[in-house]
């Protein structure tokens, strides 16, 4: 063999190997292709690394690791899925703004994003916000409230807990790598075959989408499952279902969803992967595939999805409606049933996302009858929360002020469902901008004023101090004002005719209103910003703005209860319940703030590592399948496998905390409830509420 | 061990005669297809309605579940399940084949 | 029968373990959970088995490629296994020692193996003859339920050997009591679902 002959076998054999070990990935995978792009990867590279940066420099990786990564306590997991929920708003909310900004720069020109970057861009802007933000930030609602609610002293499996967190994070990841290394799928959040499959998106894209998808599945049905058993098995003793209260109530109809709802998606995505990685043919044109039951399967899963999203919004409302009325819940019996509607009634109706799919029209008018229907309980609701407050001493604080925001809003979105729930009109609308306008005007009304609602009402409770409530105000006025400005041209525009995800329009009428609704994008990027702001000066005047004994809007549940911050292991001892509002009861009957008998100690979970760990394996191990590095895949799958295994072997898994520490703790903070001024509500915002409750009667 | 003697036979008698209903209903479907004893949609539908009778085989013998041992949570989910797995498998067939019939 | 008297699925130890019984209360239910939700996942897998019936694009369908005696002969193993599983709940409700445990368990572990083996040989041969998964839609269909079936007989498998382990390392334990009672559901599941792939996919395809 020649010397050349010798050095092109070593060079094949060197490229070999690097292609083993690093599959598809090198240098061309940064994203060169766009300015916008190169802006993206650039701030997710110095976002993480003055993360990682900030918590070096300031020593602090021990107490990450041992405070809060490895943390299983309900609490801390509830405040970091919220935390990240934030961070992936911020990424998202970005997106859509683009969306606008190009959508009302391109009428008859270009714009600034090229057509495969924008179809990137609302890929993205749709999984995220559903997957990584709308789910993350319930969850994490539900993680820290439901079992202070219930009387519990965590939720049932709080190991798995901390697996559903990093999972999702580990989800979270591979989105935000994304935008630093190859490209995502352009085929929006709900990936349809055939043009998802290997034959008309071959690169990384549609792959990248599969297993992040994939990720944050796993996670939401484990949450699911952990949500339910703990509400079904670990209520404080006497509290009947029907005791419950409401946030609970749909944090259970929530949870079930998310394990039935789960699989199908499950099964889509997986088929999917199936057809691209293994040349099967489940969705291809041709060789028998279907490409219809795709949307079937995905939309078994969307469309339940969706009530997955808005119910616990709808327990947020219940709470926050009832307590700034000063008013027991109209209606509670109701509410329940009409929460146990919405969720059956949501696996009817799934058919009304393809009604032009080509069904003929019998099998379309039962689903949208079935659609319809699903107005009736929702409408019981609405009902119920107007009747709350009517009779009620309303008070206009940040959280009821969405609250309020949300009942004409949701309402009037709701209207426009019904609307598309026709199926001729729907054959109107179908894949306008109209479409877009309703979802957002039941996201944005509805989950995620919910959502904002939720974190200003329990926000106290989680930290100890109350948030700036003029900076919420100007943050509501610029989400309220946003969602107006950015979404109604969006419902003109789609009965005028403008397509959804469209990088371009051809129709010059259409600029006007198109430039309005980006200008409305702003305002609302105006109001995450002001979030932002709010919640750094809150932080800087923490010291006059602390409750310590916890209960500063004279709340109803059991979690105003207990002091604030929450100590770890919640209640000292377990309370005995009976009938519903179970705080305020005690609060009417003055058997609040009392010593209980005698106290206890109490075993509470270790930290553990596994959590972590699984995130990061099923991090890597999606990664892995994107850039096909099969070692890394099985790697993953070892670690991930190994170490869920390895667990099942421990055996001393819990700590005490002795009764002393905890009476000397209860006993400072009964003290502190003594010594405190009972505020009325006029005082509720002033550094004179300390977070106790004057009991009127 | 002696006191529970009697629960022991009792439970075993459980799994041994769970286990012979299993072993019939399973021979019977089998056989029924090898000796084509009627025309296909009717043996199409003896051995789902045999297949049906072994699933409930084993959830009564080798599950332990019943109406009145059960909690009422198991039940409810297994209620809530069935009409769930109904409403998906049967709402799939359904549309798909509608699609199939009006593309021939 | 009060309400404290109920039972949940599976074995229960009421009688002759109460601690571990109340223990064990919470973490079956959970389990119960996620087997519904593996419920959905393997009905919509029959679902897309039925849609793609027709979708043999030319290629062998259901007659072409079954073979009765080897269903058959799965079918025993996988049946028998979930007796002697069941044998071995009982060996550990009520037996002294785990001698005769270890008996059953070994014996469920051989039987799920050799069903795997069975259904592993069958694919090869269909592989060989040019009826692969990327054949045609039905046979990815056909595919994706019955090896789906498969890895959870060998993930069952897998956690029949971790189980031996444990009980070798701790004795019968509360944890391994209730991993052991957990398994036990997972494994007449998966037997359950068998009886729906011999029936709808097996038989159905053999009927015509």
């Amino acid at each position: 063999m020649t010397t050349l002959q010798k050095k092109g076998r070593i060079m094949t054999e060197t490229h070999d190997l690097w292609h083993l070990l690093l599959g598809n990935l090198s240098l061309d995978a940064l994203p060169t292709y766009s300015m916008v792009a190169m802006a993206g990867a650039a701030m997710v590279v110095l976002g993480v690394l003055s993360v990682l940066g900030l918590i070096t420099y300031l020593r602090k990786w021990g107490y990450m690791w041992t405070e809060w990564f490895t943390s299983v306590d309900h609490k801390r997991i509830g405040i970091m899925y919220v935390a990240l929920a934030m961070v992936m708003l911020t990424r998202g909310l970005m997106e859509g703004v683009l969306m606008r900004l190009q959508q009302a720069d391109a009428v008859n020109a270009p714009g600034f994003l090229a057509p495969d970057h924008f179809g990137q861009i609302f890929t993205t802007h749709g999984t995220i916000m559903i997957l990584f933000m709308a789910m993350p930030f319930l969850t994490g609602l539900i993680n820290y409230v439901m079992p202070l609610q219930i009387g519990a002293r965590d939720v049932a499996f709080p190991v798995l807990n901390s697996i559903s967190l990093w999972l999702t994070t580990g989800g979270a990841g591979i989105m935000m790598v994304s935008l630093v290394l190859g490209k995502f799928s352009t085929g929006g959040w709900s990936g349809y075959p055939p043009y998802t499959e290997a034959a008309f998106q071959p690169g990384v894209g549609p792959d990248y989408w599969i297993w992040a998808v994939t990720l944050s599945s796993i996670g939401a049905m484990l949450s699911g499952i952990n949500f339910t058993v703990t509400i079904y098995k670990h209520r404080a003793p006497g509290m009947r279902l029907m005791d419950m209260p409401l946030f609970t109530w749909t944090a259970l109809c929530t949870s079930i969803l998310m394990i039935f709802a789960m699989p199908p998606l499950t099964v889509a995505t997986a088929l999917l992967a199936l057809d691209r990685y293994l040349g099967m043919h489940f969705f291809t044109n041709g060789m028998g595939g279907n490409m219809m039951n795709y949307a079937n399967l995905f939309w078994l899963f969307g469309h339940p999805e969706v009530y997955i999203l808005i119910l616990p919004a709808f327990g947020v409302y219940s709470e926050v409606i009832s307590v700034f009325s000063s008013k027991r819940l109209y209606g509670y019996t109701s509410l329940v049933w009409a929460t146990m509607c919405i969720a059956v009634l949501s696996f009817t109706v799934w058919l009304h996302h393809f009604f032009t799919m080509g069904q003929d029209a019998n099998v379309n008018a039962a689903f949208g009858i079935a659609t319809m229907t699903i107005g009736i309980p929702t409408g019981v609701k609405v009902y119920d929360w107007l009747l709350t407050m009517y009779r009620g001493r309303v008070r206009f604080s940040v959280p009821m002020l969405f609250a309020l925001a949300f009942l004409v809003s949701f309402v009037i979105g709701g209207m426009t469902g019904i609307i598309l729930a026709v199926p001729p009109l729907d054959y109107m609308v179908h894949n306008t901008v109209f479409l877009i306008a309703h979802f957002h005007n039941m996201l944005i009304p509805g989950l995620l004023f919910g959502m904002i609602a939720g974190y200003q009402f329990w926000f106290p409770k989680a930290f100890g101090f109350r948030l700036n409530e003029r900076w919420g105000r100007i943050a509501f006025v610029f989400w309220v004002a946003g969602f107006y400005v950015t979404f109604m041209p969006l419902y003109v525009l789609g009965l005028e005719g403008l397509p959804r995800r469209s990088q371009e329009a051809f129709n010059a009428g259409f600029e006007p209103l198109l430039i309005v609704a980006a200008f409305g994008a702003l305002l609302l990027l105006s109001g995450l910003a002001s979030l932002f702001v709010q919640l750094w000066v809150s932080v800087r005047d923490r010291d006059r703005s602390r409750v310590p004994v916890g209960d500063p809007w004279d709340g109803r549940g059991l979690e105003w209860s207990l002091p604030a911050p929450v100590p770890e292991y919640n209640f000292a001892s377990l309370p005995q319940v009976q009938g519903r509002d179970a705080f305020m009861t005690m609060k009417e009957k003055g058997t609040a703030y009392r010593h209980p008998e005698h106290y206890e100690s109490i075993a509470i979970p270790m930290n553990s590592a596994l959590g972590p760990i699984v995130g990061l394996a099923g991090g890597v191990c999606a990664f892995a399948l994107v850039w096909h590095m099969w070692w890394a895949v099985i790697a993953g799958l070892v670690v991930a496998w190994g170490a869920v295994i390895a667990r099942s072997f421990a055996r001393n898994t819990e700590r005490i905390i002795p009764a002393e520490n905890i009476a000397a703790q209860q006993g400072a903070w009964l003290q502190m409830a003594r010594d405190a001024r009972a505020v009325p509500r006029e005082l509720e915002f002033t550094p004179e509420n300390k977070g106790l409750a004057e009991v009127v009667t | 061990m002696k006191k529970h003697s009697d629960t022991y036979r009792r439970e075993l008698r459980r799994y041994v005669l769970g286990l012979a209903f299993a072993v019939l209903l399973t021979g019977a479907a089998f056989a029924a297809v090898l000796w084509h004893i009627a025309s296909p949609p009717i043996l199409l539908g003896l051995v789902f309605g045999l297949g049906l009778l072994q699933v409930i085989v084993h959830f009564h013998f080798f599950l332990h579940i019943g109406l009145k041992k059960s909690t009422r949570d198991d039940l409810q989910l297994i209620l809530f399940s069935t009409l769930i797995i109904l409403l998906m498998v049967g709402g799939t067939l359904v549309i798909l084949m509608n699609l199939r019939h009006r593309m021939m | 029968m009060t309400a404290e008297e109920r039972l949940h699925p599976g074995l229960n130890l009421h009688h002759t373990d109460p601690h571990a019984h109340a223990a064990a209360v919470g973490p079956l239910f959970g389990f119960w959970l996620f087997l519904m939700s593996d419920a959905i996942i393997f009905a919509l897998l029959f679902a897309t088995y039925g849609v793609l019936l027709h979708g043999t694009a030319g290629g062998p369908g259901p007659e072409g490629v079954f073979h009765i005696g080897s269903i058959a002969i799965q079918t025993a193993l996988l049946l028998a296994s979930s007796f002697t599983f069941g044998m071995a709940s009982l060996s550990m409700k009520y037996g002294r020692g785990t001698g005769k445990l270890f008996g059953w368990l070994a014996v469920t572990l051989m039987l799920g193996l050799g069903f795997l083996g069975m259904e592993l040989h069958d694919f090869t041969t269909m592989i060989a003859a040019g009826a692969g998964p990327d054949r045609s839609g039905f046979l990815s269909a056909f595919f994706a339920l019955v090896a789906t079936h498969g890895l959870h007989v060998l993930s069952g498998s897998v956690w029949l050997v971790v189980m031996i382990a444990q009980i070798k390392v701790f004795g019968l334990d509360l944890r391994v009591k209730t991993n052991l009672m957990r398994l036990g559901l997972f494994w007449h599941f998966l037997d359950i679902i068998w009886v729906g792939i011999f029936s709808v996919v097996y038989l159905h395809g053999l009927i015509g």
